[in-house]
């Protein structure tokens, strides 16, 4: 399995009576497709936090390509994190002053892999395939379009061939057009990296784009409680 | 690739970042100014004068003799008579007497009638003999012995004629124009007043006096450089006289004597004490510049942590970001760092830089002005002090805005 969660819980200390995420059990297995529908709010960003390993469970077991991120160090978390999960958010995916191929370097900067030519080699073929013009590549990020800002937000996190894909509601920022040309490229290159892809919007339209939907209000028991 | 983000990451908020480097700047400017100063200063006038056991002038403040006799600052308030001079130099503990004329000046530049004695005995620094780069002392009426400044900037060579001028001033219209004198010698560069002076014998400050009187010249009467030299040329009196001893034990003791003078009211000083009267007075003024130099720096310190702390505050996402694409939280504590450091060493540069340029642009003021010679090179030990400090102040000061930075990355 990819993802394996068991008798997941979260809570804040300052409220410990109501747990924000309760989930008895949750798994996703490799190379599938999981849409996860929810409105914000719903313990949403909470789950996604601890799927990365940015947080850790109140208790329970998140285990992640069968490596138990709650018995990690924060350091061994931050290094699982930047070598195995991509991750791409609504928006400020990307440093603003620094260039589209900066960006993805700094991804690859931390998941210390690959040499410095190759890389780069990489990065220019990822972004020719995301229809991100060269003329871009080397320019300041600020300057791009959110479509096209979005679309280097998957190269950056795709450059690592990572197992994981996590998008948290990618496409709210981007108007149908680029939204159908972002679903499409990103539903490629996953399927071209073999990576399992964890989708979540509150946008049921973006549904048919799954084999699998769950909805957050099932898998959490915590929120719904609440 | 650290650098890199951390460059990119100043320049992309320029109007922030520049002026705090720029508060920065100018109050590393301030420190390094004051301290180069203070220490070229404190060298300067503790080099001037050195050899010499007693200073003897008119009866007038020790400090205000020190001054006008040997720092050309300042004008006597009387003379001694030749008479005087005489008697001391009979003094059994007295090894020589250089005594000094002032009151002529040529274009600006001090002109010290003495004897040819004081090349032998002068001595400047540590114990440093008067050298001659080219030529000799003077030993007719009108020969001059100029400073190694004075021939530089007036470009002068030996052989070369000029006219010296009545008063101190650097525009006089009383000039001595009927009696030429000739360059015998230039001496070699010392960093004190000497560079700027010129010296000629007690004789030739007679002979040009010989047909004045109250600082004017008498109409008609004109004396000629032939008739000159039949005179026998004696000074009714000078300015100061600087002494020597046989024994440093006798000092005192002739102090005293002079200083007890019936015959005339003297006053006898050693240069060495009253120089460091001088720095005594001068440190009250001299740690409160320093005092400011550094509350100007603490003030340029704690706006370079405002701006990084107010900089964290716009930079949530980007924080978030690295995060999420695996940077440690104290990934995010040093790069603050880097950022504090980037800004605190380009100011060290500048400032250090620009209070060269200044140096160089303000030298000849300060020479011409206050007969200070500071030197453009500010490198010493106490300046690496300095920028050393600046550097760990600048890292502890940066811890506020850095925890900051940290402590959003863990959370």
């Amino acid at each position: 399995m990819t993802i394996n969660l068991k008798n997941v819980r979260f809570q804040y200390p300052d409220s410990p009576d109501k747990p924000v995420l309760d989930i008895p059990s949750w798994s996703v297995a490799p190379q599938e497709h999981v849409f996860v529908q929810g409105p914000s709010g719903g313990g949403k960003s909470t789950l996604l936090n601890l799927l990365s390993g940015m947080s850790v469970a109140t208790r329970g077991e998140v285990s992640i390509l069968g490596k138990k991120l709650d018995k990690m160090s924060g350091r061994q978390r931050d290094k699982f994190r930047a070598a195995h999960i991509g991750y791409v958010f609504q928006q400020f995916n990307l440093i603003p002053y620094l260039s589209p191929v900066e960006n993805i370097e700094l991804a690859t900067h931390f998941a210390k892999h690959g040499k410095k030519n190759e890389t780069l080699n990489a990065i220019e073929a990822l972004l020719a395939k995301l229809n991100i013009s060269s003329e871009h590549w080397h320019k300041k990020t600020i300057h791009l379009s959110s479509g096209q800002q979005q679309r280097v937000a998957i190269a950056r996190a795709l450059i690592n061939k990572p197992e994981l894909l996590i998008a948290d509601e990618p496409t709210s920022s981007l108007d149908q057009d680029n939204r159908d040309n972002f679903m499409s490229v990103l539903m490629s290159l996953v399927d071209e990296n073999k990576a399992t892809l964890v989708f979540v919007s509150h946008d049921k339209s973006l549904s048919q784009y799954f084999s699998r939907i769950d909805a957050l209000s099932d898998i959490n028991c915590g929120s719904e409680a609440s | 690739m650290f650098f890199n983000l951390a460059i990119k990451s100043l320049l992309s908020r320029k109007g922030s970042v520049l002026l705090t480097l720029m508060a920065m700047t100018v109050s590393v400017f301030t420190l390094f100014a004051v301290e180069h100063i203070r220490y070229q200063a404190k060298e300067n006038f503790a080099n001037t004068v050195s050899g010499v056991d007693l200073i003897v002038g008119a009866r007038t403040g020790s400090l205000n003799l020190l001054l006008y006799s040997v720092f050309h600052i300042g004008s006597p308030t009387n003379n001694v008579s030749w008479d005087t001079a005489e008697e001391i130099t009979q003094n059994p503990n007295v090894k020589w007497v250089v005594p000094i004329a002032l009151g002529d000046s040529h274009k600006g530049y001090r002109v010290t009638g003495t004897t040819a004695e004081f090349f032998e005995y002068f001595s400047y620094g540590n114990k440093h003999k008067l050298a001659f780069k080219q030529g000799r002392a003077f030993s007719e009426i009108f020969d001059v012995v100029v400073g190694a400044d004075v021939a530089e900037k007036l470009s002068y060579a030996i052989g070369d004629e000029i006219i010296l001028s009545h008063g101190v001033a650097s525009t006089s219209f009383s000039r001595h124009d009927d009696k030429p004198f000739r360059i015998v010698g230039v001496l070699a560069r010392t960093g004190t007043p000497i560079d700027q002076s010129l010296y000629v014998s007690l004789q030739g400050i007679e002979a040009i006096h010989i047909d004045w009187q109250q600082g004017v010249k008498i109409p008609g009467r004109n004396v000629t450089v032939e008739q000159i030299n039949q005179l026998e040329l004696v000074p009714e009196s000078v300015t100061a006289l600087m002494v020597g001893l046989n024994a440093k034990m006798a000092t005192f003791r002739v102090q005293r004597q002079i200083n007890d003078s019936t015959k005339e009211p003297l006053l006898a000083i050693l240069p060495g004490v009253v120089l460091s009267e001088l720095w005594q007075m001068m440190a009250v003024l001299e740690n409160t510049l320093l005092l400011v130099a550094l509350l100007v720096f603490v003030a340029a310190l704690l706006g370079l942590s405002a701006m990084l702390l107010s900089s964290i505050r716009d930079r949530e996402h980007e924080i978030k970001l690295l995060r999420v694409i695996g940077a440690p939280p104290y990934f995010l504590f040093l790069l603050i760092q880097l950022e504090a450091l980037f800004i605190t060493i380009l100011s060290l540069v500048l400032g250090a830089s620009l209070l060269v340029f200044a140096l160089l642009v303000s030298q000849d003021f300060l020479v011409s002005q206050f007969g200070l010679h500071i030197s453009s090179n500010i490198l010493s030990q106490s300046a690496l002090y300095f920028g050393g400090g600046i550097i760990i102040a600048s890292i502890l000061i940066a811890i506020i805005p850095s925890m900051k930075a940290y402590s959003k990355a863990k959370a």
